[in-house]
């Protein structure tokens, strides 16, 4: 049972007001539980939690660089064995440091099964650095890298799979979430950590400085994002999806329209290609899941 | 007990005397039978040990930062590609003061790609903040060992240290060696005593970002306590030397120095070749002695200019070469003797694997007298 009652991300920090990582984490320790160690990568996360001497933390935190999380995860399980100690080990990390740069850690934590939980907040974008494209960036979003342009719809590439990739590796928990679903999100981290070995976790985490919408929003738009199939949130136990979140679905044009990162497909003229595309994948992602009520 | 090993195997021998708690490496010629023999001991239980078996050296030390944080004592080895991999991990493990222990078995840096000795690799890292020691013999790597964690885990110290031996050189040559028993062992190195770790009863936060309010006194931190490793090194050599007879107390060794007009200035196994080379040349008559420099960071530069104050001539004998400038220890050396009127040249030597013989010292030493330096030394004029 999860215990809401936890309290272990302390306010004050320096997010954004109405930032989707800041609230993803502070569910996530709830369902993390006491007895835990948490290692960050470089991100805004990082950033805004621990500027010295200030920390918001009141677990026991590591950051080391941007790419090795999951490796001093690995140390810190092998040192906690040796020692016969019982701490879980949890990482907290973005989209660009789990997809991108610290995949070869990754993959090798996971390879190795440590006994570790990774958790991935997907604000879809290195947002620390002033939101350029990732790997977990969805097709035709404009950010600093891959601009909306006269000859450039934004992003060409379609989200890279990663909790495929995790459960390819022998995962024995991958699962999605968001942070408009909390309860369900608090009970995905309270299993992946009490699931023995490497677990994996991607929770779908609006950004409002990044994404461009109003930061009263943020649950809005995650809530938006599930419902038009555009992210679906999902278990998969020994690599066997088990269930993924049933919706009605909408139209993905009432995801994409209120969000800046997606405005050059609305404006100056409505572009019906493009958004059919995005359709398109939200149509995939209905029949490979399975969600359509 | 005296025993024939391969200088690998010396060490390996001597980190399982260390027990170290976590031990995390990467296969690379010359350091593979490092940890080769190492993952032995474990498979064997003759090493109670957690042995990552990582995907690169990148994670070898990335894991080392998260066991060491987390309370244990840990290893790596490496070397040349492997050590460029971890650079920026190395900065960072010597940031966050941990006394992680890793063997480099030095060897040339690609390209063009070569597996053979020089010391570039963990020269370049000069300014990471690791305490680095080289080792002359084979008995010099597996004692150094032994001393640098008692040197690293001190409180008052809390940095990483390279042991950097010559790969092949070194590395794969039988020598005889004194092997320590582990009773011997355990009452020099007390059993690892963390600072602070990552701890659920009672939590810290490790690795924050620092401001430039801050930033710079974390550096200035990082340089005391490099400065007082000298002092430490000093004091755990001696006390290796009363444990164990073999003298470490200094950071550099003389050889013949004393009356000696010129001073060549080595460091790692070339200085058994200097010494050969030194005891034919004093019996012609020539005034030469050796200056050996056992630990590069802390530079100890103070110990330097005492110890060469009345030679006439310096020459030395750099295995890298800092491009577009000198050989890095010429130019520690320089700036050590500034301001006197030491004649002092430097000689780029060895690199990739190529052979020094007491020949090279003797021709070396004429060319000091000579005053003719700062070149590359052994260049084959047919290739260029
Ligand atoms: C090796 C390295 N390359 C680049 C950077 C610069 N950098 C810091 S954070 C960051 C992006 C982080 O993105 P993500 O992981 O998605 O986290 P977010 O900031 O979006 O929460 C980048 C590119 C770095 N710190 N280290
Ligand atoms: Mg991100």
């Amino acid at each position: 049972m999860v215990d809401k009652s936890i309290e272990n991300f302390e306010c004050g920090h320096r997010a954004c007001g109405g930032c989707g990582a800041a609230t993803a984490v502070r569910m996530i320790l709830k369902g993390a539980g006491e007895d835990v160690i948490v290692v960050s990568p470089t991100g805004c996360l990082e950033v805004f939690t621990t500027p010295y001497p200030e920390t918001a933390w009141k677990v026991p935190w590591i950051h080391s660089l941007f790419e090795n999380a999951a490796a001093v995860a690995s140390g810190i399980e092998a040192s906690l064995k040796r020692q016969g100690r019982s701490e879980k080990v949890l990482v907290i990390g973005g989209d660009g440091a789990t997809v991108d740069i610290g995949m070869l850690c990754l993959s090798g934590a996971f390879e190795r099964n440590h006994d570790i939980t990774y958790i991935c907040y997907d604000n879809e974008a290195y947002m620390n650095t002033g939101i350029q494209r990732s790997g977990a960036t969805p097709f035709d979003a404009s950010t600093s890298t891959s601009p909306a342009g006269s000859c450039s719809m934004g992003n060409k590439h379609a989200k890279k799979d990663v909790p495929a990739i995790l459960a390819a590796h022998g995962s024995p928990y991958v699962a999605t979430a968001s942070l408009s679903y909390p309860t369900d999100l608090m009970k995905k981290v309270e299993t992946a950590v009490n699931t023995p070995g490497a677990t994996y976790i991607q929770i779908h985490a609006p950004c409002c400085t990044g994404w461009g919408f109003e930061g009263d929003q943020t649950v809005a738009v995650g809530k938006l994002a599930i419902e038009t199939g555009l992210w679906v949130n999902y278990e998969m136990v020994d690599g066997v999806l088990r269930k993924a979140k049933k919706v009605k679905r909408k139209p993905v044009e009432e995801y994409l329209s209120v969000q800046k990162r997606f405005r050059h497909l609305f404006k100056p003229k409505r572009n019906e290609e493009e958004i059919a595309k995005i359709q398109a994948i939200a149509d995939a992602n209905a029949a490979k899941f399975g969600i359509d009520i | 007990m005296k025993e024939i090993l391969e200088g690998s195997h010396a060490v390996a021998e001597a980190v399982r005397l260390c027990r170290p708690q976590v031990v995390s490496a990467y296969p690379i010629t010359p350091q593979t039978h490092i940890v080769e023999a190492l993952a032995s001991m474990v498979a064997d239980c003759k090493l109670d040990a957690e042995y990552i078996c990582v995907e690169s050296e990148f994670s070898a030390l990335s894991a080392c930062i998260g066991a060491s944080t987390a309370g244990s004592r840990t290893y790596s080895a490496t070397t040349s590609q492997g050590l460029a991999l971890m650079y920026e991990v190395c900065f960072n493990a010597a940031g966050m003061r941990l006394p992680i222990v890793m063997t480099i078995a030095n060897r040339a840096m690609s390209a063009p790609l070569s597996i053979w000795n020089d010391q570039q690799d963990s020269i370049s890292l000069r300014d990471s903040g690791w305490i680095q020691l080289y080792a002359e013999d084979n008995q010099e790597a597996l004692d150094l060992h032994l001393l640098a964690y008692r040197v690293c885990e001190d409180h008052d110290i809390l940095l990483p240290a390279f042991v950097c031996f010559d790969g092949f050189i070194l590395s794969h040559t039988y020598e005889p060696v004194d092997m320590p028993t582990q009773e011997e062992v355990d009452a020099y190195l007390p059993a690892f005593n963390p600072y602070q770790r990552l701890d659920a009863k009672d939590p810290i936060s490790f690795g924050m970002y620092a401001t430039p309010d801050y930033y710079m006194e974390f550096r200035y931190e990082n340089q005391r306590a490099m400065l007082r490793a000298k002092e430490a090194i000093v004091r755990y050599g001696t006390l290796f030397k009363e444990q164990f007879g073999r003298d470490y107390s200094g950071l550099i060794e003389g050889y013949e120095l004393e009356d000696a007009e010129i001073a060549l200035v080595a460091m790692g196994s070339i200085c058994g070749t200097v010494k050969d080379a030194i005891d034919e040349m004093r019996k012609d008559g020539i005034k030469v002695g050796l200056l050996k420099i056992r630990c590069f960071r802390p530079f100890p530069d103070e110990e330097i200019a005492a110890a060469l104050a009345h030679v006439k001539t310096v020459a030395i004998l750099d295995k890298n070469v800092s491009l577009g400038s000198k050989g890095a220890v010429g130019l520690e050396i320089k700036d050590a003797l500034y301001g006197s009127s030491i004649a002092v040249y430097d000689y780029i030597l060895g690199l990739g694997g190529r052979d020094i013989r007491k020949k090279d010292i003797r021709a070396i030493t004429k060319l000091a007298e000579q005053g003719s330096g700062d070149m590359f030394y052994g260049l084959r004029e047919e290739l260029l």
